[in-house]
């Protein structure tokens, strides 16, 4: 899933004329009775061992009406993107409504009796330490610039700036690497933050923001 | 259960608005998943349920009105979350690694997820669609205060604002400032002063002159 052209939608922080927030009050977490089963098919895939979540947050991003989407829209096309790419799935079987091919096995199905273990332990994203972080907290960085072909979690507007280390969170499943099916190459990953005024310039003073970045999108200030 | 036959009805009577034709797509998809064998329906049931009945905002709640009467909790809080409140029992998905940050009057810190809507699922459940929206996620991080004021929050001017955009998978929970002539409270009625929004820091709690309003 890595080229040249890679374009994604959801890159939001600092753009401006997006407008003001829509307040709700309550809790309800659906506003349509297909969202809550959009929210359950997509975790019990995610849990199918097919794909991973940086897999299925590049999905998202890149389906070109991102904006436009509503958010399990967004959910819904992504699931969709990656249930077709990899045949578990095709155009013909949705628009039928029943399955038109044997299924491709998958490495698990979630039972209902799994839920609560699955939902318990979640999927920690921390590794053993095999190597010294390269910084330590209170360290002068700046964040590697882009254009970074493939998905990322490095913001732009976090892009070629400088930040302080503030915080080590051990070494984590790299999302770059694991969005991309080449592994989980675990790096250490830092809280680091930038001031507000490096960021914006019409930030005010006092304002400070952090991102939790990983060691390779660090380099020596 | 509708089928295809149904859907041209639809089109023919003119009303196949949009959230119609997603639930017949949806409803076509999870058709053919479960006739493959790739979702059992019990469990999707069952996903559904624990999102809407077991997980949820009073979860955080209780961690933060134990962290205001227990400082020894606080301070193991703030210095290992993750333990801090497993040991209350919440623990799972999207809150495998927690930092909780606390609001002081120098400091109110402020919590996004820039690039999608990373949320801590365990402590406050499935998150509100303002903060998914591309409205919240693009202005947090740049103009925080203004964000405030539409949430009816005004901060003293020498609050400072600290942003916290998670950008991987560590999950943060903001712990306000305990409300004024909450002295006499135990800990069960203080848990109620503490609302959602004040846990992601566009709220502050609720007075408990407001609560015996």
């Amino acid at each position: 899933m890595s080229s040249d052209d890679y374009v994604t939608h959801a890159d939001l922080g600092g753009q401006l004329g997006h407008g003001s927030i829509k307040l709700e009050s309550g809790f309800e977490p659906w506003h349509a009775a297909w969202e809550p089963r959009v929210f359950a098919l997509q975790l019990a895939m995610g849990a199918a061992g097919v794909w991973n979540l940086d897999m299925t947050r590049s999905a998202r991003e890149t389906l070109p009406d991102y904006l436009q989407r509503s958010y399990y829209e967004i959910w819904f096309g992504a699931l969709l993107k990656q249930l077709e790419e990899r045949g578990l799935v095709s155009a013909d079987e949705l628009a039928a409504g029943r399955s038109l091919r044997p299924p491709i096995p998958v490495p698990r199905i979630v039972r209902a009796r799994d839920v609560p273990t699955l939902q318990a332990h979640g999927a920690p994203t921390e590794r053993s330490a095999t190597k010294a972080p390269l910084f330590a907290v209170g360290r002068h960085v700046r964040t590697i610039c882009g254009p970074i072909p493939h998905h990322t979690r490095l913001p732009g507007y976090a892009q070629g700036k400088t930040a302080v280390i503030e915080r080590l969170h051990g070494m984590h499943v790299f999302a770059d690497a694991n969005a991309n099916g080449h592994g989980e190459q675990p790096q250490w990953l830092y809280t680091v933050v930038f001031r507000g005024t490096d960021l914006w310039p019409d930030a005010e003073g006092g304002l400070t923001v952090s991102i939790d970045a990983w060691e390779p999108y660090l380099e020596a200030a | 259960m509708s089928g295809p036959d149904d859907r041209v009805r639809s089109i023919d009577a003119g009303h196949l608005s949009e959230i119609g034709e997603m639930d017949l797509r949806v409803r076509a998809l999870e058709s053919v998943l479960v006739e493959k064998g790739y979702v059992d329906p019990a469990a999707l049931d069952e996903l559904i349920d624990t999102y809407e009945t077991r997980i949820g905002p009073r979860n955080g709640a209780r961690v933060v009105a134990r962290a205001w009467i227990d400082a020894k909790y606080r301070d193991w809080l703030l210095s290992d979350a993750t333990a801090a409140i497993a040991w209350l029992g919440y623990t799972g998905r999207q809150s495998e690694h927690m930092i909780a940050v606390e609001n002081t009057p120098q400091r109110h810190n402020l919590v996004v997820c820039t690039l999608c809507s990373c949320y801590p699922w365990a402590v406050l459940g499935l998150p509100p669609a303002w903060y998914k929206s591309a409205q919240y996620r693009s202005r947090a991080v740049r103009d925080p205060r203004d964000v405030l004021t539409e949430f009816g929050v005004t901060l003293p001017p020498d609050t400072d604002i600290r942003v916290w955009d998670s950008t991987a998978e560590v999950r943060y929970l903001v712990v306000p400032i305990r409300p004024e002539g909450s002295e006499d409270l135990g800990e069960e009625e203080l848990a109620t002063l503490v609302t959602r929004d004040s846990m992601i820091g566009t709220g502050l709690p609720v007075s408990p002159e407001a609560l015996d309003a």
